[in-house]
């Protein structure tokens, strides 16, 4: 039994606590923003926030979670107004949608840590998050569209 | 039982409440009305004909069907094709709302479940979308438009030509009166669809949305909430959650399983046999072992721990280096002819030079971000068995016949809710993962939702094909190409179809061989004799890959065999504007035009040549560049649309591969959404990327080698272009709107290694590039 603490509420979870936290999140406790990609720390698709830092929820066994304030894509803000995400409206950054509440996570950790990146430091903290559809350029011009003030 | 998503079925000629309609909660409002009445008789006052009618379904272009009106004044237009990022789900119904003059603010999209009869067409591919919707739509809002008319007229009393619909209201020009909508519903909605031939499409001058870019995806919002449901979102309450082991070698078969220790893994629940089809068999399951528990990770682990032994049949020997050999051997020599102008044997021993290239693409996975998924629940209704399924699908219409057939119940008891798709590339236009979990469903009576891991998904893909092309160009003392002759070898998708069929078909050769559009007086195309031992399938864009990526290639080594500038070789070759036409071209046979009529989308070489200068021109082709940066060029027409791409990289001292610019000419003609045709041409750099620079699938006894995305690379930000410039050639409604999806994709490569060969003199003729400028 672990408790996770997401988005502010406390969930008990009674299963085995060896898979990661990414199944348990989108399929135990039904908050489906947090995508699955690789399962293999490839892709960033399954990116949350744990203690204000990005980690990959498909690399993280429950275990490791329990008690750790954890932050999801439906959390990050009560009105989805979080600069990151009004910046990737503002960009139109979305193809068909599926990586980016990964890249999205991924840009507002980086800004949380580095107010005013560079362009370098915007492909380094972007580089684990992969998009198919290849929305790269606009998901570059959001992060510092988000960084400069939206 | 309670889903997420509900479906009511709209009784035909009766009005009914829609509220709870469709696929997406909370996208209609309350107390919405629509009738089903008449269907509009079609194909309705075509402005240009199009391959649609041959499409199942055909189109429909009924507001009765589409578009549904609440006393608030909130309008609901459906839409019956699938959201994989293209912006379909926006554009299509945005048509529908210029043209019935709604306001946009006031509109709320819905997606048809599967149902091909009612809806029209509704698969998801071959960039047709816009090509064969956008006039049924225009009629659909223009119907609706009439009935709205009609109704204020009527309830004025007055002449229907002395009123106006305008901004989700309808005025009366008299008196200036004005009734919105809402209230207009429930009479404009009782009235019949009036006929085709009474319709007035609007002036485009005075479109609202359409052609403007001004609108956002619909979605954009719940994507960057988290909100957005995808396939492997769909909730059905008691769910289990399977993961399936599947035969590694395609063709092969199950022949015992233990799942003793898989049972003893915490959270599994049942360990599954999945029924097999026989290869090739389209897109039946292949069968396997299903572990299903409460919930993904759990199921994860107890396949792990299953112990099955499997019958790898005749393809365990397929092996990539050996059939590459062979199909070079194939390539060496003639093959059968496809396509034959004067005599290029001829002329190519009377050629005063001779260039000669062989190109490589391999294998290449999907992989799409979202994998195959999909939730299904079989179970016992009123009506005897019932199927509902939740599906990121491309081909709602297919995917629901073959759930009706695996299931052996009448098609009317399967609904099959479309949801997001994330990405689909052609791969989610195969529905086997959503049969798997009706199947799994029926067997454990629990809804059911399959995922596929991303190692399932790369190993289990139906491929890109892998391909061998030759070109042999023959040049005159003048310097100019009198010979040209093209043999390529390839497995053909439809092998997937029909055992043993070994050469492309017209659709294959369509995509870029016979359709060569060169001012060449010899020109010869071949197709060598190539079978399949793996599931060969659709990926965005086809065979234009292997086709366009050698064709244009060798355009460029040309010019280099000649010390001229590429893109004058180009021009030259396209020729004086022209139509070409390969129906009378000797040996061309069942010449496919992407299902498309002729007459409406020529292969017009104006069109190239248009596209390739103003790349070129924006590009400023011939400005004085750094050492190791070069530009390249490529042109194509795929999907009845003309694309030219220049691409600008800069190779360092490491051979590491910048890219700083692209520039993308598209002639699509008339086009709904600017902004989503840019988006999606930034993508097909991207991909272009991808395919050119990392990707492969090779095989080894029998199985895929690369299984995520560390051996089968994608590109990232880091490498990716991030200055890609797309120029969209303006065409009024008298220019028919072709394909904007796929045919981005086609010159990327060959432009960039196109690009390569300026920078640094290298020749890539073998994808992917890899560490080839590598010292
Ligand atoms: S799913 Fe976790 S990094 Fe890809
Ligand atoms: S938008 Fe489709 S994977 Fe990124």
């Amino acid at each position: 039994m672990v408790t996770l603490k997401v988005n502010g509420q406390d969930h008990a979870y009674d299963g085995d606590t060896t898979v990661p936290l990414l199944w348990v999140i989108r399929d135990e406790l039904g908050l489906t923003g947090t995508k699955f990609g690789c399962g293999k720390g490839l892709c960033g698709s399954c990116t949350v926030h744990l203690d204000g830092v990005a980690v990959r929820s498909c690399q993280m066994a429950v275990s490791e979670a329990g008690g750790k304030a954890i932050v999801t894509i439906e959390g990050l803000d009560p009105d989805g107004n979080h600069p990151v995400q009004r910046a990737w409206r503002e960009t139109s950054a979305p193809q068909c949608g599926y990586c980016h509440a990964g890249q999205i996570m991924q840009a507002a950790a980086l800004l949380a840590a580095t107010p005013k990146p560079s362009d370098s430091d915007i492909l380094t903290a972007m580089a684990g998050n992969i998009c198919r559809c290849g929305c790269y350029q606009r998901i570059a011009e959001a992060v510092r569209l988000a960084s400069t003030g939206v | 039982m309670t889903h997420m998503f509900e479906t009511i079925a709209i009784p035909p000629g009766g009005v009914a409440n829609v509220s709870r309609r469709f696929v997406m909660r909370g996208i209609v409002g309350s107390g919405a009305l629509v009738i089903g009445a008449s269907v509009l008789p079609r194909p309705a006052m075509s402005a240009w004909s199009t391959g649609a009618g041959k499409m199942p379904g055909g189109t429909i272009n009924d507001p009765h069907v589409y578009v549904a009106i609440d006393p608030s004044g909130l309008v609901t237009i459906i839409t019956n094709r699938s959201e994989m990022g293209t912006g379909v789900r926006t554009s299509l119904p945005m048509i529908v709302a210029d043209e019935m003059e709604a306001d946009w603010s006031r509109v709320r999209v819905a997606q048809a479940p599967g149902d091909e009869k009612k809806y029209g067409n509704q698969d998801t591919d071959g960039s047709r979308s816009v090509r064969h919707w956008v006039e049924p739509m225009r009629q659909c809002g223009a119907a609706m438009r009439a009935m709205l008319e009609q109704a204020a007229a009527t309830r004025w009393g007055v002449a229907v030509a002395d009123v106006r619909a305008e901004n989700h209201k309808v005025i009366h020009l008299g008196s200036g009166n004005m009734l919105g909508y809402g209230e207009l519903a429930k009479a404009a909605s009782a009235l019949p669809t009036p006929p085709a031939d009474s319709l007035k499409l609007k002036d485009p001058r005075t479109f609202r949305y359409i052609g403007t870019g001004s609108i956002p995806i619909v979605d954009l919002h719940d994507i960057t909430t988290g909100k957005a449901t995808y396939g492997i979102d769909a909730k059905i309450p008691g769910m289990k959650f399977a993961v399936i082991a599947r035969p590694p070698v395609v063709g092969g078969k199950l022949v015992s399983f233990d799942a003793t220790e898989a049972l003893k893994v915490p959270g599994v629940e049942r360990v599954v046999e999945v029924r097999a089809w026989p290869w090739p068999s389209k897109f039946m399951p292949v069968g396997g072992v299903a572990v299903i528990a409460r919930n993904t990770g759990c199921a994860i682990n107890g396949r792990d721990k299953l112990k099955v032994v499997w019958d790898n049949g005749p393809n365990a020997s397929y092996d990539s280096v050996a059939f590459r050999r062979q199909m070079e051997q194939t390539a060496a020599n003639a093959c059968k002819v496809v396509r034959n102008d004067g005599d290029a044997e001829g002329a190519l021993k009377s050629a005063a030079k001779v260039v000669t290239a062989q190109y490589y693409v391999p294998h290449l996975a999907h992989a799409s971000m979202e994998p195959p998924t999909a939730v299904v629940h079989v179970f016992q209704g009123k009506a005897g068995t019932q199927c509902v399924a939740y599906a990121p699908t491309q081909s709602p219409g297919g995917c629901r016949d073959d759930l009706a057939k695996v299931l052996d119940i009448p098609v009317e008891n399967v609904t099959v809710n479309v949801t997001l798709l994330g990405g689909g590339f052609g791969r989610k236009s195969k529905w086997d993962y959503v049969l798997e979990a009706a199947l799994l469903s029926k067997a454990t009576a629990a809804p059911i939702k399959v995922v596929w891991t991303r190692e399932d998904d790369i190993l289990h893909d139906f491929y890109h094909t892998v391909s061998v092309e030759r070109i042999d160009a023959g040049v005159d003392a003048n310097g100019k190409v009198i010979a040209w002759r093209h043999r390529s070898v390839a497995p053909t998708i439809k092998s997937t179809f029909q055992a043993g069929a070994d050469y492309e078909a017209p659709f294959e050769l369509g995509m870029g061989l016979v359709d060569n559009p060169f001012n060449i007086p010899n020109l010869r195309c071949e197709n060598g004799r190539c079978e399949a031992h793996t599931r060969i399938g659709w990926f965005r864009s086809v065979s234009n890959i292997p086709h366009a990526f050698a064709v244009q290639s060798m355009v460029g080594e040309i010019a280099a065999a000649l010390g001229r500038d590429p893109k004058d070789v180009l021009l030259e070759l396209l020729g004086p504007d022209r139509i070409v036409d390969p129906r009378k071209s000797p040996d061309v046979a069942d010449y496919w035009n992407y299902g498309d009529p002729f007459e409406t989308y020529p292969i017009e070489t104006g069109r190239l040549r248009r596209v390739t200068e103003i790349a070129a021109e924006q590009a400023g082709w011939g400005k004085p560049l750094q050492k190791g940066e070069g530009l390249g060029i490529a042109v194509h027409r795929s999907f009845l649309t003309y694309v030219a791409t220049v691409a600008h990289v800069a190779v360092d001292d490491n051979g590491t591969l910048h890219i700083p610019r692209v520039d993308t000419a598209i002639d699509c003609g008339f086009h709904v959404n600017p902004e989503r045709i840019r988006s999606q041409i930034e993508g097909a750099a991207v991909m272009g990327l991808s395919l050119a620079k990392h990707g492969k699938i090779t095989f080894k006894d029998g199985r895929a080698e690369q299984s995520n995305f560390d051996g089968f690379g994608v590109a990232r930000i880091d490498d990716a272009p991030l200055d890609v410039r797309v120029h969209i050639v303006p065409a009024d409604w008298d220019v028919p709107s072709s394909g904007v999806g796929e045919p981005g994709l086609p010159p990327f490569a060959p432009a960039l290694c196109n690009a390569i060969f300026a920078a640094t003199g290298k020749r890539i003729r073998s994808l992917p590039i890899a560490d080839q400028l590598k010292a």
